[in-house]
């Protein structure tokens, strides 16, 4: 049942709800903020900002500690129950799942230095649009959380599929790559780890939408088919793409 | 009309609306007492509207609900304790094994022997812990020998987890036993009289957290042997000791269901209001 929004008699309890939303609003706005520069990076070679992002990751991780006390100890002092209880509960596999997201944009910077500028992306050249869909994921998932959206979280939850495809195909654009350019094979795989690292971004961000959506409704979100068959990846390309 | 259950599943929890009958899926045991379309009124004033509700053996029901709400009121219909109050009416349906406990050939002094009852503060008789067990027992007839009915102080004792604190001293006065311990001993009173259903109001309120720990226990250690019905105004005992969940509001069943569907997703905003401390 939705929150309709009433206030908790004790008041304390709503300001420890509240400090916990906004600490969950941080810590997206930072992941998502993360990717956006880690990819802003990776396109302009730019290896300062790539730097920054690498750094920056420790206030993620300090955030999510932070998330994780005031959680538990809620939990403890309030013995919430119904939909507080799903929603703390929510909160702090949240907070976890989010800081996953952060340690891929990270992951992502890291790779910057050994991508040389020359190739400007090549055979990934869709990484940026893969990357601003799966961005677009993590911000819907943390408005979901917001505003207790159990159809935006499985709305997310169906978008991942997007995510998915774009990785499929830039997987096979830069294995024909790797086959047609062998010297190239170390940077190419680079680029594939990012690929990857997007996708996985995705599935985290379905994953904060279920958990919104278990929070909102007490049940689990029902299961996507998702379509995604690991060995479709092994087709032979074919020359030429 | 009447819905099944599935204790498992809370998905499928039905909703509950105010007067509906709650139904018995197979998973919840033989059926113990049966109450419809109850009605309570104190002179004009009605402290119970049209509640209909089951008793099982093997769960333990908590009655939960704000001050005033009737759960205590209720409680005391079903051994016909409001009897003692002159201005109170009970209508409706009230059955024990099928039998109509407002039946006029009910004898009245047997049935709260059947179904018993443990109060707020305990009261022990003043008398011995021996004779506070025996004397239920020896009105009723169920001793014919000394030794019959030292048997029944003792299992009753046991029963009630408190043998081996009072073994050595059982023509000591009840009253001189601590708060948890006069409780305890209120309890293996009600069961020496072999009863079929135990109503407990409140049994915890007077009693501190080990004392409450106690007899939580025990309530787990007596299920199935007793149908148990407890009025708790603790939500977190209610989660705590029992299987089914009845929420009441001022005089109305709201809701009723699983003990972990209650309080991880109920389906009437009033008890979600109540369980999450949005009081209004």
């Amino acid at each position: 049942m939705a929150n309709t929004g009433t206030e908790h008699t004790v008041k304390a309890f709503d300001t420890d709800i509240n400090e916990l939303r906004g600490m969950v609003a941080e810590i997206g706005g930072r992941s998502e903020q993360a990717i956006a520069k880690a990819m802003r990076a990776l396109e302009k070679h730019d290896l300062k900002l790539a730097a920054e992002v690498v750094a920056e990751d420790k206030l993620i991780d300090e955030l999510e500690k932070r998330i994780d006390e005031l959680t538990f100890q809620t939990i403890a002092l309030r013995a919430p129950m119904a939909d507080d209880l799903r929603e703390l509960i929510a909160t702090f596999k949240i907070s976890g799942v989010v800081e996953r997201i952060g340690d891929y944009a990270k992951n992502i910077a890291k790779r910057v230095p050994v991508i040389a500028s020359t190739h400007k992306l090549g055979p990934a050249s869709l990484l940026p649009s893969m990357s601003n869909i799966a961005s677009q994921l993590v911000r819907d998932a943390l408005e979901a959380f917001a505003r207790r959206d159990a159809d935006l979280a499985l709305e997310v939850s169906e978008r991942d599929q997007i995510v998915d495809d774009f990785y499929t195909s830039i997987f096979r654009s830069v294995i024909t790559y790797m086959i047609e350019n062998p010297k190239d094979i170390g940077e190419a795989a680079h680029l594939l780890f990012i690929a990857k690292n997007l996708e996985r971004i995705g599935d985290h961000a379905t994953n904060v939408a279920e958990m919104v959506y278990f929070a909102a409704k007490g049940e689990p979100m029902p299961e996507r088919d998702r379509g995604e068959n690991p060995t479709d990846l092994l087709e032979e390309p074919t020359a030429g793409r | 009309m009447t819905e099944l259950i599935d204790s498992t599943s809370s998905s499928e929890s039905p909703t509950m609306t105010e007067s509906s009958v709650p139904a018995i899926s197979a998973g919840d045991g033989p059926l113990k007492m049966t109450t419809r379309n109850v009605d309570v009124f104190y002179g004009d004033k009605q402290a119970i509207n049209d509640v209909s509700i089951d008793v099982t053996m093997d769960n333990v029901t908590a009655f939960i609900g704000p001050s005033g709400c009737g759960k205590s009121t209720f409680l005391r219909c079903l051994n016909r304790m409001n009897d003692t109050i002159p201005i109170a009416k009970v209508t409706g349906e009230i059955t024990l094994e099928g039998e109509d406990i407002y039946a006029p050939k009910m004898d009245v002094v047997q049935l709260r022997a059947r179904v018993g009852m443990v109060f707020q503060k305990p009261n022990p008789f003043p008398k011995s812990i021996y004779d506070n067990i025996a004397y239920g027992p020896r009105i009723h007839g169920l001793a014919s020998t000394k030794e019959d009915l030292d048997n029944i102080v003792e299992t009753s004792l046991q029963r009630a987890g408190l043998w081996r604190e009072v073994q050595d001293r059982l023509q000591d006065s009840g009253t001189a036993l601590s708060g948890g311990q006069q409780q305890r001993l209120c309890i293996a009173r009600a069961i020496a009289v072999d009863p079929e259903v135990i109503l407990m109001d409140e049994p915890c309120s007077a009693l501190d957290p080990i004392a409450t720990a106690k007899i939580e226990e025990l309530i787990h250690e007596l299920r199935g042997k007793y149908a148990i019905v407890i009025v708790t105004h603790n939500m977190q005992q209610a989660a705590r000791v029992s299987q089914r969940t009845a929420f009441f509001h001022l005089g109305t069943l709201v809701e009723y269901g699983v003990t972990s569907d209650i309080f991880t997703n109920p389906t009437q905003e009033k008890t979600r209001d109540y369980i999450t401390g949005r009081y209004g």
